[in-house]
């Protein structure tokens, strides 16, 4: 009995243990993957496209001589200017496409550069890689397009002037919605950041699969009901803090509780990197064909 | 194959395979392409070299080795370990490939420090074994500059550095010696010897013949995917008694010394040097072959200045086996 006793704790032990050594290993990939992710050469195009809506949104508010008063004059309707510009540029466009660069290069950028065997030649289990990858992609990307999104709300509030804003944001739904908005940005990063690591690990052209899911995503508010709910787009659409309207084609669906969106998100991206772990394990390296 | 049942059943019988690099009757294809075909295998501590020309299956070894590919067949075991363990296997293997690539923007300390780093070694003691590595390959002036600077040696020996590091029991090197100086070559080939001394397994592919030759323990033939020979360069040599050894013989009276031992049966061939101080002998049975000599010698009392076998190192084994000689190099 003692020495079934004994063995449990160190079977206990040991888990801890290798726990501890995974969470080393995920901090060290994603030190060296953060530093790629923000300072190497790909970065460029990443910041450029996160600066987009930032400075169409000052254009908005300061360039155009009427921008300001409209903004104020018009509150409710700039915020759901605010909410189209959000959803079909800001988390359809910039979001997606950011995440589509920054995911797909997290395998797919190290096997064009022929450095990815060094990751496989560690003493590293190949899910441990994966999780290191992915949350340094999710910490990348959620970093950029949460201060792309800040900025624009930034550039929406500055038209308005400081005592409006106070009153909207801290003593109305304001300070609110500009959580909501970090919060789909996140979820979407998390989401889109899944399903593009695992386009970039087993699609050696992963441009196609890439566009055949943003066709997808934009064609969502045709789709049937059950397929509808095949999508990242959908959910985020339901978490939105400015309901909008999906135009007189759409297909009327009951709006999904946010109870439920999240979790699902939140499930779909587990289902996806747990199956890329799986993948990976009997991955090969072959750069000869890259 | 030449040699390889009664070497591998020796091996296995004095060493464990805990101890063993083995291949059973392992095979690899690239669709349709062969890769490596029924190779077996059971490799010693030691320096082994893996011969063959380009395209033979000698990084497709070392990369079925290392887990970077899996074989279509077979079984592959290093000490022990499968190389579809990789958390378990990296703890004792280091692989030096021929890839010329690294993560961009990194110096040469960052490179090896990242992924000490990755091995899940605390900052302290990454850092300690970094500039070990570092100093062991001669690089610590150099370290703090980005790799993208370096020279294809320096880059060479970086990569070295990086697959030391942990101090791995086996190393697995393919072409380590490509692009260093001379210089650079002799204290990387002194740096192997004396860890094949400290008891590693070093597995090493070389196109440099004589060097394979200089540092290696064993070597391992192979073409078009097959293992042509394997063991001892003198013993594969020993084994190939189809082809006759060549033995130059340096004395006074050349041409009555070849008339005198062509009667002999061993002896296919008698050919003068050109300086007419000498001779070539091509024989099947070496050792009748010097019997036969000492008695010629004793009986007419020629002055022997030399007697030197010319064609028992690893060029002349590959150039029958192989059919290439490339003037030294593979």
């Amino acid at each position: 009995m003692s020495t079934m006793i004994e063995a449990g704790a160190v079977n206990r032990a040991e888990n801890r243990s290798d726990w501890a050594l995974w969470l080393r290993q995920i901090r060290a990939i994603m030190r060296i993957e953060i530093s790629k992710n923000f300072w190497g050469r790909r970065a460029f195009l990443i910041y450029l496209l996160a600066a987009v809506p930032v400075f169409l949104m000052f254009l908005l508010s300061i360039v155009h001589t009427d921008g300001g008063k409209d903004i104020t004059r018009n509150w409710a309707a700039s915020q759901e200017v605010f909410g189209y510009i959000y959803e079909y540029l800001i988390l359809q466009t910039i979001v997606f496409f950011g995440c589509a660069w920054i995911f797909m290069n997290l395998f797919r950028g190290e096997m064009v550069d022929k450095s990815l065997h060094y990751y496989f030649l560690c003493p590293l289990r190949r899910e441990v890689l994966v999780a290191g990858k992915y949350l340094s992609g999710l910490v990348a990307s959620a970093t950029l397009f949460t201060l792309s999104t800040i900025g624009s709300l930034f550039f929406l509030y500055y038209a308005r002037g400081y005592p409006a804003n106070v009153n909207f944001l801290f003593d109305g739904p304001g300070i609110w919605q500009v959580f909501d908005y970090i919060g789909i940005t996140i979820l979407g990063c998390l989401g889109y950041g899944a399903v593009f690591l695992f386009i970039g690990l087993f699609f050696r052209n992963p441009i196609i699969p890439a566009l055949l899911v943003y066709g997808w995503e934009w064609i969502n508010f045709l789709l049937p009901p059950v397929l509808k709910k095949i999508s990242i787009v959908h959910y985020l659409h339901t978490l939105a803090p400015v309901p909008m309207s999906e135009g007189p084609l759409a297909t009327v669906v009951a709006a999904t509780s946010p109870l439920i969106s999240v979790p699902s998100l939140i499930l779909f991206t587990a289902a996806v990197i747990a199956f890329a772990s799986i993948r990976i394990r009997r991955m090969e390296i072959q750069y000869g064909g890259e | 194959m030449m040699n390889q049942t009664s070497e591998q059943e020796s091996i296995a019988m004095n060493i464990g395979p805990d101890h063993l690099i083995i291949f059973e009757n392992v095979s690899k294809f690239y669709g349709e392409i062969l890769g490596v075909n029924r190779v077996s295998l059971s490799i010693a501590p030691g320096i082994t070299s893996l011969v063959g020309p380009n395209g033979s299956g000698k990084t497709t070894l070392m990369n079925l080795m290392t887990g970077l590919i899996q074989p279509t067949r077979g079984r592959i075991s290093i000490l022990g370990i499968s190389p579809g363990d990789p958390q378990t296997l990296f703890r004792r293997l280091g692989y030096c490939g021929q890839f010329d690539s690294f993560p961009k923007g990194m110096t040469g300390y960052e490179f090896v420090n990242s992924f000490l780093g990755v091995h899940g070694y605390t900052r302290k003691e990454a850092e300690e074994r970094t500039w070990k590595a570092i100093e062991r390959v001669d690089l610590i002036e150099a370290a703090n500059r980005k790799v993208a600077g370096y020279s294809k040696g320096m880059r060479q020996r970086i990569r070295l550095a990086q697959s030391i590091a942990h101090e791995p029991e086996v190393m697995v090197l393919d072409e380590p010696l490509n692009g260093l100086d001379p210089m650079a070559r002799s204290e990387t080939m002194r740096l192997f010897r004396q860890l094949a001394k400290e008891g590693l397994h070093l597995i090493i592919s070389s196109h440099i013949l004589h060097e394979v030759d200089m540092m290696s323990d064993r070597v391992v033939l192979i073409n078009n995917g097959y293992i042509l020979a394997e063991g001892g360069v003198q013993g594969v040599r020993d084994e190939m008694g189809e082809h006759p050894m060549q033995i130059m013989i340096r004395c006074d009276r050349p041409q009555e010394f070849a008339a005198k031992v062509f009667a002999s049966d061993n002896v296919v061939e008698a050919q003068l040097h050109e300086d007419k101080l000498g001779l070539f002998i091509k024989t099947r049975n070496a050792e009748a072959f010097y019997l036969l000599l000492n008695r010629v010698v004793v009986e007419s009392g020629m002055n022997i200045e030399m007697v030197t076998p010319v064609d028992d190192d690893l060029n002349a084994v590959y150039h029958y086996l192989i059919g290439s000689n490339g003037g030294g190099q593979a």
